[in-house]
C-alpha cells in the first residue's frame, strides 16, 4: 500500500509541477485562437490538436489542471472546516444542539443543490471575470458539501463527548471551549484529513459536471469540466481518441486521490 | 423436353425484359417501389400539442398539419410560388380586403364528407372566432370588425375582411380546412395522410388518407407512402445514431457538427441546402429603465457604438469555424433565401477592426495599454449572455470575445438556463447584450411585425416602447404599418427594403450569421429533395416513396 501511496503522491505532484509550468511549456496560453486550424489534429506544433475553435488543447489542459487542482483543495478544505464546526461542535455539545444541527444538516442534504447553483449563478452579477466565476463556483461547492462531512464528524466527537480522558479534563475544571479545542479537535484529525482528501475528487468532478451543463467556469478560463465537455457527441473511443486525455488525467488524479484517502483512513482508523 | 423447356424459359426471361424495359422507360426509379408505398420513419423533437390545425403553434403541430391539412393554396417549398390546391383558381381584390376562390368540386374528407365551399366558411368563421385565439387566425386580423364570407354556390366562396391583409392570399397557405359537418371535426382531414394512431409522449403513426384527391401524371392515386411513423425523441444525439443505424429515414435541422461527422462515412446522404431564414443575432440593451449604469446605457444607445461593434466581429470567421462553412455572413435581418423579401442593394458589414477603432475614437473613446475607454475615462466592459447548452453560440461568443479584444473591448461571456436569461430578457432587463437566434418560418414581412413594431413585446431591444423613443424607430414603425396595409406587392417590398436599409445602417440587431439548412436523408428515401422552407427534407411528402 505504501508503494502505492507513494507513486500517487508521484503522480500529483508531477501533474501539479505541469500545471505550475504552463506558461513556460504552452506560451501562447490558453485563449489564443488559431482559427485557420480549427479542430486540428494533434501535431508538432500543438500536441493535443485544437478544438472546435482553434485554441491549443495542450495548454488549455495544462491551465484547466491548475485552476481544478488548486480550487478544489480549496473548496475541500472551507466544506472541511465547515464540517467540524458544524458536525464536530454539535456532537461535541450533544443534546438539542445536535439534534439542531443534524436536522439543520438534513435539511441541507435535502437541498436540491444542482438547482441552488444555477439559482446562484443566475442572480450572480454578470459582469464578473472569468476568475472570479470560478472562484465563485468552487465556493459554492465548499459551501454546500459540507454536510455529509458534518454528519461523520458530529458521530465521531459524540463519541468523544463521554470519553474518560475528556471526563478526566472537564473534572479538572477545564472550560469547554478549551476542552474542543484543545482535547475532542485533535482527536477528530484523521477524520478530518479522510473528509479532506474524499472532498477533493468530488469537487473537482461536480465542477467537471456543472462545467458540462455550461454553469461551471466562464469562457475562455478553462477548466476540466469545459474540457470534458467537447466529449459530448462522440460516439466511439476511435473517432478523435486525444480528446479522451483530460478524462484520462481526471481519473488519474481522482484514483490518486483515492489511493491517498484510503491510507489516510487506515491512520484514521 | 430440354428445348421446350429452354424456349420456355427464353420466353419467360424475355416477358420479364419487356415489363423491365417498359418499367424502366416509362416510370422514375422512385415509382418502382411506389407501388407498395412504404413507411417513411423521422423524429418530431417534441410533442404535438393538438392536432386542431386552427390552434396550432408549436413545431410538431405545424409538421402534423402540413401532412394532414388539405389548404386552398400551397406555397412551393422549393419555388416559393403560390400553387393550386384546393382552390383552382382564386382572386384577391384590388383594396386587398376580398378573397374569391373557385374550389374543385367532387372532394371528400378523410371520413367520407364531401368538401365544399360551406366547409371553407365555417374554417374562416372558426379561424377568425376570437374566443379560439388561433395564432395562425392573427396573420388575418388587420383591423376591428368582423369577417364576412359569401358562399355563391358549392364551389365558390368569397371572404371580405373589415381592413386589407398584406399578401392575403398566401396567408391561406397555413390554413387548412375543416369539416363543417363531420363528426369527427380536425381528424376529418383534406391532406395527403389521417392520424392513425397516437401514443403521447412516444408516437404519431399517420397512414394514407383514401380519399386524397391528387394524382401523377400517370394518374396513379397520391400519395404514393402508405404510413408515415414519428418517434417523439428529444434528443438530436440519439436521433443521430437512430438514423446511423437505419432505424429513422431522415432528419431535418442537422447541426453542421453532426452534418461534417455524417458526410465523412456517408456524403450521398447528406443535404446543404444553403442558407435558411435562421438568423443569430446580438443585441444590446438599450431598454431606458434597465437597471444598468448610465454610461453604459450611453454607449449601448449610440447607433455608432454599435456599428462599430459589427464592424469589429470577424463573421466569415464565425461561419467558418463555429458553423464549418454551412453558415453565410449576415447583411440584415433577411435571408437571401427570403427570394422576393430580401434587400439585394444591403451590403455585408466589411471585417475591419481599425476602422471600428477609428469610428469609436471619433465618439470619444481612447485607448489606454491596450483597453478601450470612453469620455469618462470608464474601461469599456460589457457582458454578453447566451444559453448553456448551445455549442454554437458559446462559442461565437467567444470568438466574439477575441474579436472585440483586439480593440481593447473586454467582454464576459456568460451562459445561462434559458428560463433565467428570458427572464433577464423580457422581465428585469439585467442584462448588456445578448445573442441568440431568430427562427422564421414564414417568408412574409408581416410576420415579423412583432420584432420591428416598437410597441411590440418582441421588439427585444427596447421592448413595448409607449411612443417611439428613436425617430428611426418611429420610421420602421409607420414603414411595416404601410407595407401591412398595402395590397401591391411592389409598394409593400419598397417600404421592406427601407425598414431593412435602417436596421443595418442603426444596428439595433448586429446580425451575425445565417445558418445553412441542413438535413440527412436515407439511402432508402426515394424523390427527396430538401429545401430551405420547412418541412425541408419532406415538403413533397406526397412524391416520397420508402423502398421496403
Amino acid at each position: 500500500m505504501t508503494i502505492w501511496r507513494r507513486v500517487a503522491c508521484g503522480v500529483l505532484l508531477v501533474v501539479v509541477v505541469l500545471s505550475l509550468a504552463a506558461g513556460w511549456l504552452a506560451p501562447a496560453g490558453y485563449a489564443k485562437q488559431y482559427r485557420e486550424e480549427a479542430g486540428a489534429p494533434p501535431s508538432r506544433a500543438h500536441w493535443l490538436g485544437t478544438d472546435e475553435i482553434g485554441r491549443d488543447r495542450f495548454a488549455r489542459l495544462l491551465y484547466g489542471t491548475r485552476i481544478s487542482l488548486l480550487l478544489a483543495p480549496a473548496a475541500a478544505l472551507l466544506s472541511t472546516l465547515m464540517a467540524a464546526l458544524i458536525g464536530g461542535l454539535a456532537g461535541y455539545l450533544g443534546g438539542i444542539w445536535e439534534r439542531a444541527a443534524m436536522a439543520f444538516t438534513d435539511l441541507f442534504l435535502s437541498l436540491p443543490w444542482l438547482f441552488l447553483l444555477i439559482t446562484v449563478r443566475a442572480v450572480m452579477p454578470l459582469n464578473v471575470s472569468p476568475l472570479f466565476s470560478v472562484v465563485v463556483t468552487f465556493s459554492m461547492l465548499g459551501l454546500l458539501g459540507w454536510t455529509a462531512a458534518a454528519r461523520v464528524l458530529c458521530t465521531a466527537a459524540a463519541g468523544l463527548r463521554n470519553s474518560d480522558f475528556v471526563r478526566q479534563a472537564r473534572a479538572a475544571g477545564t472550560s469547554e471551549a478549551r476542552l474542543f479545542w484543545v482535547h475532542v479537535l485533535p482527536n477528530l484529525k484523521p477524520v478530518l484529513y479522510a473528509q479532506f482528501w474524499i472532498s477533493i475528487p468530488a469537487f473537482i468532478l461536480s465542477e467537471a459536471n456543472l462545467g458540462i451543463l455550461g454553469l461551471g467556469v466562464s469562457e475562455p478560463l478553462p477548466s476540466w469540466g469545459s474540457l470534458l465537455k467537447e466529449l459530448e457527441g462522440l460516439v466511439s473511443f476511435g473517432e478523435e481518441p486525444w480528446k479522451f486525455v483530460p478524462l484520462v488525467l481526471l481519473v488519474v488524479v481522482v484514483t490518486s486521490f483515492q489511493l491517498i484517502i484510503s491510507k489516510q483512513e487506515e491512520v484514521g482508523a | 423436353m430440354i428445348g421446350f423447356r429452354g424456349r420456355r424459359i427464353a420466353g419467360e426471361l424475355l416477358r420479364i425484359s419487356v415489363v423491365a424495359i417498359i418499367s424502366g422507360f416509362l416510370l422514375p426509379a422512385g415509382m418502382l417501389s411506389a407501388q407498395n408505398g412504404g413507411e417513411l420513419r423521422f423524429c418530431l423533437h417534441s410533442e404535438p400539442k393538438t392536432f386542431d390545425p386552427l390552434k396550432v403553434e408549436d413545431d410538431a403541430s405545424v409538421t402534423t398539419r402540413y401532412l394532414t391539412g388539405g389548404v386552398l393554396v400551397r406555397m412551393n417549398r422549393q419555388t416559393q410560388a403560390l400553387e393550386p390546391e384546393l382552390a383552382e383558381t382564386w382572386k384577391v381584390s384590388k383594396d386587398g380586403r376580398q378573397i374569391s376562390f373557385k374550389l374543385r368540386g367532387g372532394l371528400f374528407f378523410s371520413d367520407g364528407t364531401p368538401f365544399s365551399a360551406e366547409d371553407v366558411a365555417y374554417t374562416v368563421q372558426q379561424l377568425m372566432d376570437p374566443a379560439l385565439h388561433s395564432p395562425t387566425g392573427d396573420a388575418f386580423r388587420s383591423g376591428p370588425g368582423k369577417v364576412e364570407t359569401k358562399v355563391a354556390s358549392p364551389t365558390q366562396i368569397s371572404i371580405t375582411f373589415p381592413a386589407p391583409v398584406a399578401g392575403l392570399d398566401r396567408q391561406f397557405d397555413q390554413v387548412a380546412i375543416m369539416s363543417a359537418r363531420s363528426p369527427k371535426k380536425e381528424m376529418a382531414v383534406l391532406g395527403p395522410f389521417m392520424v392513425a394512431d397516437y401514443k403521447p409522449g412516444a408516437t404519431l403513426l399517420l397512414k394514407r388518407n383514401p380519399n386524397y384527391w391528387k394524382t401523377d401524371a400517370q394518374g396513379r392515386k397520391l400519395p404514393y407512402l402508405d404510413s408515415i411513423h414519428m418517434d417523439i425523441q428529444t434528443n438530436r444525439d440519439v436521433e443521430l445514431l437512430r438514423f446511423k443505424r437505419g432505424e429513422i429515414d431522415l432528419i431535418n435541422s442537422l447541426d453542421s457538427e453532426s452534418f461534417d461527422k455524417l458526410a465523412a462515412t456517408s456524403p450521398q446522404l447528406v443535404h446543404d441546402a444553403g442558407p435558411s431564414l435562421d438568423t443569430e443575432q446580438l443585441w444590446f440593451n438599450e431598454v431606458s429603465r434597465a437597471p444598468l449604469p448610465a454610461y453604459k446605457k450611453e454607449w449601448f444607445r449610440s447607433a455608432a457604438f454599435r456599428r462599430a461593434i459589427s464592424q469589429a466581429i470577424n463573421r466569415a470567421d464565425l461561419s467558418r469555424v463555429v458553423y464549418r462553412g454551412h453558415a453565410q455572413p449576415a447583411v440584415g435581418p433577411i435571408s437571401p433565401a427570403n427570394k422576393f423579401w430580401f434587400n439585394a442593394n444591403l451590403k455585408p458589414a466589411a471585417y475591419s477592426p481599425d476602422a471600428a477603432l477609428k469610428a469609436l475614437q471619433a465618439e470619444g473613446f481612447w485607448m489606454q495599454d491596450r483597453k478601450l475607454k470612453d469620455k469618462a475615462g470608464n474601461d469599456v466592459v460589457f457582458s454578453i449572455i447566451t444559453n448553456a447548452g448551445s455549442k454554437a453560440r458559446e462559442r461565437m461568443a467567444t470568438m466574439i470575445q477575441e474579436d472585440l479584444d483586439k480593440i481593447g473591448i473586454k467582454v464576459n461571456v456568460v451562459t445561462l438556463d434559458f428560463p433565467s436569461l428570458i427572464e433577464r430578457m423580457t422581465q428585469t432587463f439585467d442584462y448588456e447584450a445578448i445573442l441568440l437566434g431568430l427562427t422564421n418560418v414564414g417568408l412574409d414581412p408581416n410576420e415579423q411585425m412583432n420584432v420591428w413594431l416598437s410597441s411590440s413585446e418582441n421588439h427585444q431591444w427596447n421592448p413595448q416602447e409607449k411612443q417611439p423613443e428613436t425617430p428611426w424607430e418611429a420610421e420602421i414603425d409607420q414603414l411595416m404599418r404601410a407595407q401591412a396595409s398595402s395590397a401591391d406587392p411592389k409598394k409593400r417590398k419598397e417600404s421592406f427594403d427601407r425598414v431593412q436599409q435602417i436596421i443595418v445602417e442603426q444596428a439595433p440587431f448586429i446580425y451575425l450569421i445565417i445558418r445553412n439548412s441542413l438535413s440527412a436523408v436515407g439511402p432508402d428515401v426515394h424523390g427527396a429533395n430538401p429545401v430551405i422552407l420547412p418541412p425541408q427534407a419532406f415538403w413533397n411528402v406526397e412524391q416520397l416513396t420508402v423502398k421496403q
